[in-house]
């Protein structure tokens, strides 16, 4: 079965746009007539991955397949990388500098809501090389 | 397709066939067809933006006449609390109302009351915790077509509550009933309305089997009328009619029903580019920490509605002036009342207007189409097809709706090589009548200036410090 595949590019620091690819994302579900349960779990992992990017990560790539049971998402960076996984998988931990907290980012539930919001979360990073996320919502 | 009832409709004679409406419509629900704009039913969501927008006043709200009020015996007037703010150096709100009974009503009941009874219906019903928050409010009809249409997922947070007007009608009804021994059918109850979405929820209602309310009548048509009427009207003619406080006048304009709640977490938002974000954020679960949403369609809210007659900023600040002679509010509900009564009596269901397909297996198919097709289109958005962008031509071409062709530049490309077939302003090579250079006192320049110089990023700059 053929599937429809979406690509964005996440520029960093641009807090203007950030959420402009996850919501295109969700109106290409609502016209699918994804059920809403699918299109939240999506738009909540894939906006906070995207916030994600923009803060931490210095932009990157997000690449979205959907087919007909499941919508998977690929967020790619070639930021820091994250020191210490276990940490930053834990609610209210975050490393986001002052600035960034007071645009009300920053709360430390990234992670965490991205992983609850998912039906298979994977993260993979390296110090000074990046981090990718790899998640997939099944269609409910 | 649903076949939906409609408030909204097109003049034909006026229309020019020209790409405002298209490009404005929240729902893309407006596309150019045989030089005129057509309205696809079932995604208008009755909001009035495209009446707004015309510049050749070629779309118009339908209105009940004065003709239709002389089917019933007894009258009833329900006036929305944005009337009040139409009439200059007003500071007692008894001469509307008696301005109404003397036009000819023969009863009149302030929308405003009921409102007062809704406010403490939603602070019962948020304090008992029974609703799933953010709670969104019911009372804009277009705001409830546009959940229903755009953000589905949304539906189980509007307040499953009658509206002000709703409820208004049920007491008008009542007591009118009581009064005269008329049965129902022979009382006549009429809203005076600010906008087209409250009479297309009069007539086709969504969350209601039946409705209480016979019709609606534009402010902008009674206006001229009830002005002169209320010239005449001489201080001891005067009935003391009003009874509804601060409260419920202000539900007439954006914030009011949200601070009628007396609670700190809430947002307020009008406008219907400001509420499509706020719901998107809703969507996104980003809202999560606020009790209450209240979101008018219009700029400002109900005094901001499209058949008002004065501008929604100068009939917010009357009804500012007004408020200061009332009391907070003058209703609320018994302590035993049972909130069941207040209840809808039918479920909101999702529109599926948007979708390509009844199946996502379709659907999907339909959109690898789509975006083969918008990556063929030239993304510039012109509106020539007939569409609000290329992204919804490709939409109606995969629902058969409209044809490759349609697209100018599509037909043009084939014709020439370069981008000679292109209009001037898209072509690469210089411009042919271009725009002084700098310099030349060209506003460009001027604000190129003067930002210069006000940019605090350079300012810092300059003094050495970190931005």
């Amino acid at each position: 079965m053929d599937s429809i595949k979406l690509h964005y590019d996440i520029s960093a620091t641009d807090f203007t746009r950030a959420g402009a690819a996850s919501g295109d994302v969700k109106r290409t579900l609502k016209a699918l007539g994804v059920s809403p349960a699918t299109i939240r779990n999506v738009a909540v992992a894939m906006y906070e991955g995207e916030i994600n990017m923009v803060i931490h990560g210095g932009g990157g790539v997000i690449d979205v397949e959907i087919t007909e049971d499941a919508i998977r998402m690929v967020l790619a960076d070639q930021g820091p990388g994250i020191e210490n996984v276990e940490l930053a998988m834990k609610e209210g931990y975050s490393t986001a500098p002052d600035n960034i907290r007071a645009l009300g980012f920053g709360a430390g539930m990234g992670l965490p809501n991205i992983k609850k919001y998912t039906d298979e979360f994977q993260l993979d990073t390296a110090l000074g090389v990046g981090t990718t996320l790899t998640l997939k919502v099944f269609m409910k | 397709m649903e076949n939906v009832f409609h408030s909204v409709r097109l003049d034909d004679e006026k229309c020019k066939g020209c790409t405002n409406c298209i490009k404005r419509c929240p729902t893309q629900a407006i596309r150019v067809r045989g030089k005129k704009a057509y309205i696809i039913s079932d995604r208008c969501i009755d909001c009035g933006e495209c009446i707004r927008v015309c510049p050749h006043n070629a779309k118009y709200a339908v209105s009940e006449s004065f003709n239709e009020l002389l089917k019933y015996s007894y009258r009833i007037a329900l006036p929305a609390p944005s009337l009040y703010g139409q009439f200059n150096n007003l500071d007692n709100v008894d001469y509307v109302l008696n301005g109404l009974k003397k036009m000819g009503f023969d009863d009149v009941v302030e929308v405003s009351k009921g409102a007062e009874f809704i406010s403490d219906a939603t602070r019962k019903m948020i304090e008992a915790g029974v609703l799933k928050t953010p709670v969104i409010s019911s009372a804009c009809p277009a705001v409830l077509r546009l959940i229903r249409t755009r953000f589905p997922n949304l539906i189980g947070n509007i307040l499953p509550l009658f509206t002000p007007l709703d409820f208004t009608a049920k007491l008008a009804r009542e007591r009118a009933m009581q009064e005269t021994g008329l049965p129902s059918e022979k009382i006549g109850i009429f809203f005076i309305t600010p906008c087209p979405a409250k009479r297309t929820e009069i007539k086709t209602p969504l969350c209601f089997e039946d409705q209480n309310i016979d019709g609606a009548i534009a402010i902008k048509d009674i206006y001229p009328v009830l002005v002169q009427t209320m010239d005449k009207l001489q201080p001891e003619e005067l009935e003391p009619l009003n009874d509804s406080g601060i409260i419920g006048v202000g539900w007439a304009s954006s914030g009011g029903e949200a601070a009628g709640l007396l609670k700190e977490r809430y947002l307020a938002a009008d406008g219907i580019e400001n509420i499509t974000k706020v719901l998107e954020e809703l969507e996104d679960e980003k809202l999560n920490d606020l009790d209450f949403i209240e979101l008018n369609c219009c700029t400002g809210g109900c005094v901001g509605g499209v058949l008002t007659v004065e501008n929604p900023y100068v009939a917010k600040a009357r009804i500012q002036r007004l408020r200061k002679f009332m009391p907070v509010s003058c209703n609320s509900l018994p302590k035993d009342f049972d909130l069941d009564e207040l209840s809808w009596t039918k479920e909101l269901l999702p529109s599926p207007a948007m979708k390509l397909a009844d199946n996502v297996l379709k659907a999907m198919r339909l959109m690898t189409e789509l975006k083969a097709i918008e990556a063929s289109l030239p993304g510039l958005d012109c509106g020539i097809c007939g569409a609000p962008s290329c992204h919804a031509l490709a939409d109606d071409i995969v629902r058969g709706y409209a044809e490759r062709s349609d697209c100018v530049f599509s037909a043009l490309r084939k014709a020439s090589d370069g981008d000679e077939w292109l209009p001037a302003p898209f072509r690469e090579r210089a411009a042919v009548h271009p725009f002084p250079e700098k310099g030349d006192g060209y506003a460009h320049d001027f604000a190129h200036t003067f930002l210069k110089h006000t940019d605090p990023k350079d300012e810092n700059k300059e003094k050495g410090e970190p931005t």
